[in-house]
């Protein structure tokens, strides 16, 4: 197990290499001189050659990425063009509001996908399973930018149940809380569908296996056989896709905190991609990317637990 | 009064794609407490289908036709789900045919052997410990240990001991083993016959053994049923069976028996031809085509139950009582 987390680390460490690698390549391929989009069209020559000295463009490539690596390992991103903030401050502090937002989403995902992926099962062949099969790939085939604009127009225009734009007010738990059921939601709901028909598909599998015969023969409750026996095995190849999904939500959270104007990484790395804000863009770009290898890999090892057979192949 | 076990005339057919399986046709059988009885035949003749209908855990595609599954004079197959499901476990118990795959590969060995006795009504602590001396009885020493360990860590043997213990502990007043020793090897399944044999006496009610190995029949059984294409062709105490075989099918089995053969007969005899098509069985006999004493009768019509003595019958146009 030490082995194989070892392993799984040194491969999250080596994809951020590649990503930060690939990143530079791109800010040199995008048309635009950072130098002279910061200072705008009145610059004097003099200035420019002062923030292009700054922001280290002067020097050579493999002197930049040296420079952006030994940065980077300490944490520091750079500086913003615009608020001549540091970039690692400026993340954290909208870091939290998307991680809060796909958490939530994650929860909605993970709590209504399992759900009725376990009441497809315990009803299979009738109604209620075919239906929620509908749903189900209707909810994956509609994309959450299109939940967002109908949800906001039906909850929020239309009953007014609950706010269009914005966090909520700071400090009010309860404003923050309803302003963010609209968007999660949104996000959240083609992965309850996904969800759904995996967490069906593996436990349908499961319920074949000899050993849930074993289970009901000893006339266990079928909720203890579905939950206990079935759900244990079915939910590891699930547990991989919300991983994946963790990645497709922070992406999908970009679109979301755009259509509902919420403060976020979205918000934060669309601004800055518009006004060529390098230094944010490839931190931000940097510290998403850092966080979802986490999660995969948090992911992988959560796996190689759950299963005591991964876990002995691992060890030995 | 009526026996403890008592299968009468019963017909369970699956539901399938190319035809419906006819798997069994009007099996009747009966078991008294303390009474080991033997189930064998070849394979598909639908021993597994009678024991998952012993148990009252027919496949969902299983239709029951015809007749009743009565323990202690109820009817278990008319139950409601519910009802069978608090017989299960409890005065019905099952040993499963392959020990790699009887138990979750996710659990310890304790935990699931710890659920399997809910109806007791004990708590899980008291239940580890009843699990624990049970499986010192089944001959493992580290009880505790194996308790601990998940199934993968256990050998196919130790498995079927757990298993045995796991059945043994609801106390059933009727146990079932579709072939329990079938996936061991022979050293294994000495082993757990002989541990099988040194338990009948902790075991009140009535066992039930399905197996294809007669062997496993001589060393366990009082009375044997053979069964040929979902019917029950020779019903007879197991030392009439081996050396009094009526029905022409046991009498082929037995000569084909590798236990029983004599010195110096080299190659193993087989019963020629196959068992028939149970989508569309025949309207005779179902050995007839296979039989070197078949006629225009035994192909035509149904043959008859004939009773040979107290104890045998044969379902046989060629046998007279
Ligand atoms: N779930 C099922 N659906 C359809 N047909 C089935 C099903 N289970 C068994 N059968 C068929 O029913 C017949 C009897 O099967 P059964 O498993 O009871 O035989 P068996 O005597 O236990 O055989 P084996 O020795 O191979 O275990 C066979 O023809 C088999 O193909
Ligand atoms: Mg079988």
């Amino acid at each position: 197990m030490l082995g194989y987390s070892i392993k799984r680390v040194a491969l999250a460490l080596l994809i951020l290499v590649v990503v930060m690698l690939g990143m530079f390549a791109m800010v040199y391929v995008i048309p635009g001189d950072p130098a002279s989009i910061a200072l705008g069209p009145r610059a004097t020559p003099e200035l420019k050659a002062l923030l292009i000295q700054r922001m280290g463009l002067d020097q050579s490539l493999p002197n930049q990425i040296w420079h952006f690596f030994r940065a980077a390992a300490t944490g520091d991103l750079g500086i913003d063009v615009w608020s001549k903030r540091p970039v690692l401050d400026v993340i954290l502090e909208v870091f939290p509001k998307t991680l809060l937002l796909g958490a939530v989403s994650l929860c909605w995902a993970v709590v209504l996908g399992i759900g009725l992926g376990c009441l497809a099962v315990i009803w299979r062949g009738t109604f209620i399973d075919r239906l929620l099969g509908v749903l189900s790939v209707s909810m994956i085939a509609v994309p959450s930018f299109v939940i967002a604009l109908y949800s906001l127009l039906i909850f929020a225009v239309w009953l007014g149940w609950l706010p269009a734009i914005g966090a909520g007010q700071s400090g009010d738990w309860g404003s923050q809380a309803r302003a963010l059921i609209l968007p999660s939601f949104a996000i959240g709901v083609s992965w309850v569908g996904y969800i759904a028909r995996l967490v069906r598909a593996s436990m349908l599998e499961v319920m074949g296996a000899n050993h849930i015969r074993t289970a009901r023969a000893f006339g266990l409750p079928e909720t203890v056989v579905v939950l206990k026996y079935a759900l244990r095995i079915a939910i590891v190849p699930t547990i991989a896709i919300i991983a994946i999904g963790a990645g497709s939500i922070l992406s999908s959270a970009v679109f979301v905190e755009t259509v509902f104007s919420r403060p976020g990484i979205g918000t934060l790395i669309t601004g800055a991609v518009e006004k060529r804000n390098y230094p944010v863009v490839m931190g931000t770009v940097l510290f998403m990317t850092a966080f979802y290898l986490f999660v995969v890999t948090a992911a992988d090892l959560l796996i190689a637990r759950l299963d005591p057979r991964v876990r002995d192949v691992l060890r030995g | 009064m009526s026996a403890l076990l008592e299968v009468a005339e019963l017909s369970v057919t699956y539901r399938a794609e190319g035809g419906d399986v006819n798997a069994l046709r009007g099996v009747s059988l009966m078991a008294e407490a303390g009474e080991v009885i033997g189930i064998v035949g070849e394979s598909g003749c639908g021993k597994s289908t009678l024991a998952a209908a012993l148990i009252a855990l027919l496949e969902t595609n299983a239709t029951v036709g015809t007749g009743e599954v009565r323990l202690n004079g109820r009817d278990i197959l008319s139950l409601p789900e519910a009802e069978r499901r608090k017989l299960r476990g409890h005065d019905i118990a099952m040993i499963s045919q392959d020990p790699m795959t009887a138990f979750s590969p996710v659990l310890t060995m304790g935990d699931q052997i710890v659920d399997f006795q809910q109806h007791s009504g004990l708590s899980r602590a008291a239940r580890r410990a009843r699990a624990a001396d049970m499986l010192r009885k089944v001959g493992i020493a580290d009880a505790e240990i194996c308790l601990r360990r998940y199934p993968h860590e256990l050998s196919g043997g130790m498995r079927q001991r757990v298993a045995v213990a796991a059945a043994l502990m609801a106390n059933p007043a009727l146990l079932v083993a579709d072939e329990p020793t079938t996936a061991l090897d022979v050293t294994m399944e000495a082993q757990i016959i002989h541990m099988l044999r040194s338990l009948r006496t902790e075991i009140n009610g009535a066992i039930v053994i399905v197996t294809h190995h007669l062997g496993v029949i001589g060393e366990l059984c009082d009375r044997v049923y053979v069964m040929y294409a979902g019917q029950v062709v020779e019903e007879a105490p197991v030392d009439d069976l081996y050396h009094a075989p009526r029905h022409p099918y046991t009498q082929a089995l037995i000569a084909c028996d590798p236990g029983a053969l004599g010195a110096g007969q080299g190659v193993l005899p087989t019963i020629p031809g196959r068992p028939p098509d149970l989508t569309a069985p025949p309207p005779g006999c179902g050995f007839a085509p296979r039989c070197p004493l078949a006629d225009g009768t035994c192909h035509s019509k149904p043959p008859p139950r004939v009773r040979v003595s107290a104890q045998q019958t044969a379902l046989c146009h060629k046998v007279v009582s």
